[in-house]
């Protein structure tokens, strides 16, 4: 029992992290409607710009503190992405107002292989370090109940609790503000939302720049477990399956789908795994959300697809 | 009028392709022998990839600025393969016949290895697989072609075994011991299920394997099987980020690094220079050569290549583990064209067939070591037309918090375990291609 309640701990503190990642997809997706193939590289980007930032600043400015080198690489790192933003839109989005989404997902293609390769060139393809201090080592609770007491990875769990926050914050910037009303209605119509003097192109850089403060979050959280390198750019795949299951257009869907997801794939790891060789927690997620989208193609909290004759 | 026009077309192409052929740059061209060099310095396995590659171009041109191979220069050119074997492929087809022909090729890669080993009898070109590959490729008997020089991953993980086995103080104490296999599941993780498992029986010790799918970023779920059912050991078969995640890991669930033995694809400075304090205690094996920035041949690059600004990669990074490996993976290529030489004639652009012959006749004493800057680094090699691994010596080396340092004494390889597997395995992939394998009398042609 102890050994499940562990997988089951583990799986929601993984979810959690998922639901970080999903959140870049259901972002741009719920305001432009574009599906974003490049969240991947834009974590990975936001990731390197952190890790070298925190590096260079004490040599440039003379900081000892790590605290603060790592604030001022933060914040450095967070106007580079608003940088980024602008340059989608300009050079990208602009041009592809009114496109069909299987031209913009292409574009968002074209835009991650952009990314990866600006952001190796610049930064370099090394391992690099982020450290804000999470701790790393385990701690046990409820020795008494069970044999050996639960496991409890400190690390994944003040990252899903940094993870939670972002996702709560976010959903009410959507849900509260104007803002939040405008992108949604960008997201359903763009010529609509034009004619009722919605400004396109000022959301769109909005809504990149929420997306790229997000990809910065995740970066900091996956690059301090995983170091900045490379790898960082697949994370993003661990994401494409909890919207699929959790809806492209629903906070809340990523944040269930996320926990759903990783509930599933360490549980299906850890019992199923043995029974038919194991390292199946990947394409398991996979085939969970293909499961859920025989049922609801739209995932479990998607607008319902309505089309009209 | 049009006669007079064929004419000065005629004349025209006649003056640029005796221009072609007379000029400078093709008579060098005909004077080089040409390294085809398969890097990734891209993707999720660059920072591995990386390092090797920079050690391998240094070596070739250290050998230029030393004045060749008995004079001949050598030429080379990259091509990015990003560790998929599709694109591995796809860069052998396109360089294999540029600038007169590839000498040999060694992609660092187990899956671009498989791919390649039914291409190089066709073309004659040799592969080095230098600590990686098909563990049966020894057997030059069938794999006529395949180098696995200095080791294999068999090798691997029977020395692993043997260093357990001294740790709890002798073979028969791993019996009842449970040792996990933490694997990247692609080809090159599943090759040493094999001898583990046979060693296993032997020994009476059980294995468990946990696979990690590429590229290992997540593997919670492994580690937390490993802590559930507690081995007494594991054995890391990683390569990339996969390695340092599983060290990471085992900081947060509590397993002890000292219990876990790396093959010596996880036993390098990206592997654990950011887990830091985390990976102290780690032990991983070495092809021999661990970190080395005090040999010879590293102060001889850093003072013919980097020195005069030729250095292809961060100077600081020259003797690291990856580098190193490289480097030595450069110079069993060019002592196989100096052994050819010797046969066909000094001074002289070998073919692959006639590399393939040097490769088979390789005898690098320690005395030929020791002058060529490798003193320290590595032991004797010797091939035969039947034995084309040539070495099986290992060392393990463990990390400190900062660096690798050597933790053990030289270990051989048990042949009386791996050879009757060696033929084995060898002789079913024979038939399934159905191939003759070359008696001893055709070895001597």
């Amino acid at each position: 029992m102890g050994f499940f309640l562990e997988t089951l701990i583990g799986g929601l503190m993984a979810g959690m992290l998922y639901s970080l990642v999903a959140l870049g997809f259901v972002l741009i997706f719920k305001a432009s409607g574009v599906f974003n193939f490049a969240q991947g590289a834009m974590v990975l980007f936001a990731a390197l710009a952190m890790a070298r930032f925190s590096a260079w600043i004490p040599q440039w400015l003379g900081i000892d503190s790590r605290f603060l080198a790592n604030t001022v690489a933060f914040l450095l790192a967070g106007a580079l992405m608003f940088v980024v933003a602008w340059l989608i839109e300009r050079l990208v989005l602009r041009h592809l107002v009114n496109q069909e989404g299987a031209t913009l997902l292409m574009a968002t293609l074209g835009i991650a292989y952009v990314l990866e390769g600006v952001g190796t060139s610049v930064f370099g393809s090394d391992i690099y370090k982020i450290d804000v201090g999470m701790p790393k080592e385990p701690v046990m609770i409820l020795e008494g109940a069970f044999e050996g007491g639960l496991l409890i990875n400190k690390e994944d769990f003040v990252a899903a609790l940094i993870a939670g926050v972002l996702v709560g914050l976010l959903a009410l910037f959507f849900q509260k503000t104007s803002t939040g009303r405008a992108l949604r209605a960008v997201a359903d119509d763009h010529q609509a939302a034009q004619s009722i003097g919605i400004p396109l192109n000022r959301i769109w850089v909005i809504v990149w720049c929420v997306a790229g403060v997000v990809a910065l979050v995740a970066g900091v959280i996956w690059g301090s477990k995983l170091g900045v390198q490379f790898s960082l750019a697949t994370v993003a795949l661990r994401g494409l399956p909890v919207v699929i299951l959790g809806g492209l257009t629903s906070i809340p869907g990523a944040i269930i789908g996320g926990l759903i997801i990783g509930v599933g794939e360490k549980l299906s790891e850890v019992y199923l795994g043995p029974m038919i060789g194991g390292g199946i927690e990947i394409w398991f997620a996979y085939q969970l959300a293909l499961v859920f989208l025989l049922f609801r193609p739209q995932g479990l909290f998607g607008e319902k697809i309505i089309d009209r004759v | 009028m049009k006669l007079g026009k064929l004419a000065l077309s005629t004349a025209a192409t006649a003056v640029v392709l005796s221009s072609l052929l007379t000029s400078p740059h093709a008579l060098a061209q005909a004077k080089e022998q040409f390294f085809p060099v398969l890097v990734y310095r891209t993707g999720a396995y660059a920072p591995n990839g990386t390092p090797w590659a920079n050690g391998y171009v240094d070596y070739l041109k250290l050998v230029n600025a030393r004045g060749g191979i008995n004079g001949v220069k050598i030429s080379f050119e990259e091509c990015e393969t990003a560790y998929a074997t599709d694109r591995g492929v796809e860069c052998y087809e396109r360089l294999k016949g540029k600038h007169g022909g590839a000498t040999v090729f060694q992609p660092l890669s187990t899956g671009v290895t498989f791919a390649l080993t039914e291409k190089a009898p066709v073309d004659k070109i040799p592969l080095i697989t230098a600590g990686y590959g098909r563990s049966e490729s020894q057997n030059g008997a069938v794999f006529t072609w395949n180098f696995p020089l200095l080791g294999t991953y068999w090798v691997g993980a029977d020395v692993a075994i043997q260093h357990i086995a001294k740790k709890l103080g002798g073979v028969a104490n791993l019996k009842g011991k449970k040792i996990a296999l933490v694997y990247h599941d692609s080809p090159y993780g599943k090759e040493p299920i094999a001898v583990l498992q046979e060693l296993g029986k032997t020994y009476g010790f059980e294995v468990q394997l946990l696979p990690v799918a590429h590229p290992g970023v997540e593997q919670k779920a492994t580690w937390l099987q490993i802590r559930q059912q507690k081995p007494d050991y594991v054995l890391l078969w990683g390569w990339g980020v996969m390695n340092s995640t599983s060290l990471r890991e085992a900081q947060a669930t509590g397993y002890p690094r000292e219990k876990m033995i790396g093959i010596w694809w996880a036993g390098a400075e990206p592997d654990v220079k950011d887990v830091a304090e985390g990976a102290k205690g780690y032990s991983a094996l070495t092809l021999q050569h661990g970190a080395e920035p005090n040999s010879k041949v590293v102060k001889d690059v850093l003072e013919l290549v980097h020195a005069k600004g030729q250095g292809t990669g961060p100077k600081d990074e020259v003797g690291q583990v990856l580098y190193m490996r490289g480097l030595l993976s450069a110079m069993l290529g060019v002592e196989g064209v100096r052994k050819a030489q010797e046969r066909y004639g000094k001074g002289k652009v070998m073919t692959g067939e006639q590399v393939r012959w040097g490769l088979e006749n390789l005898n690098l004493d320690q005395k030929t070591l020791d002058a060529m800057g490798f003193a320290g680094v590595m032991r004797p090699v010797q091939t035969s037309c039947l034995d084309h691994m040539g070495s099986s010596w290992v060392r393990v080396h463990t990390w400190n918090g900062s660096k690798w340092e050597f933790s053990s004494d030289w270990y051989q390889a048990d042949e009386k375990v791996l050879r009757p597997m060696v033929m084995l395995a060898s002789s079913k992939y024979a038939d399934e291609k159905k191939l003759k394998p070359r008696t001893p009398e055709e070895c001597k042609k």
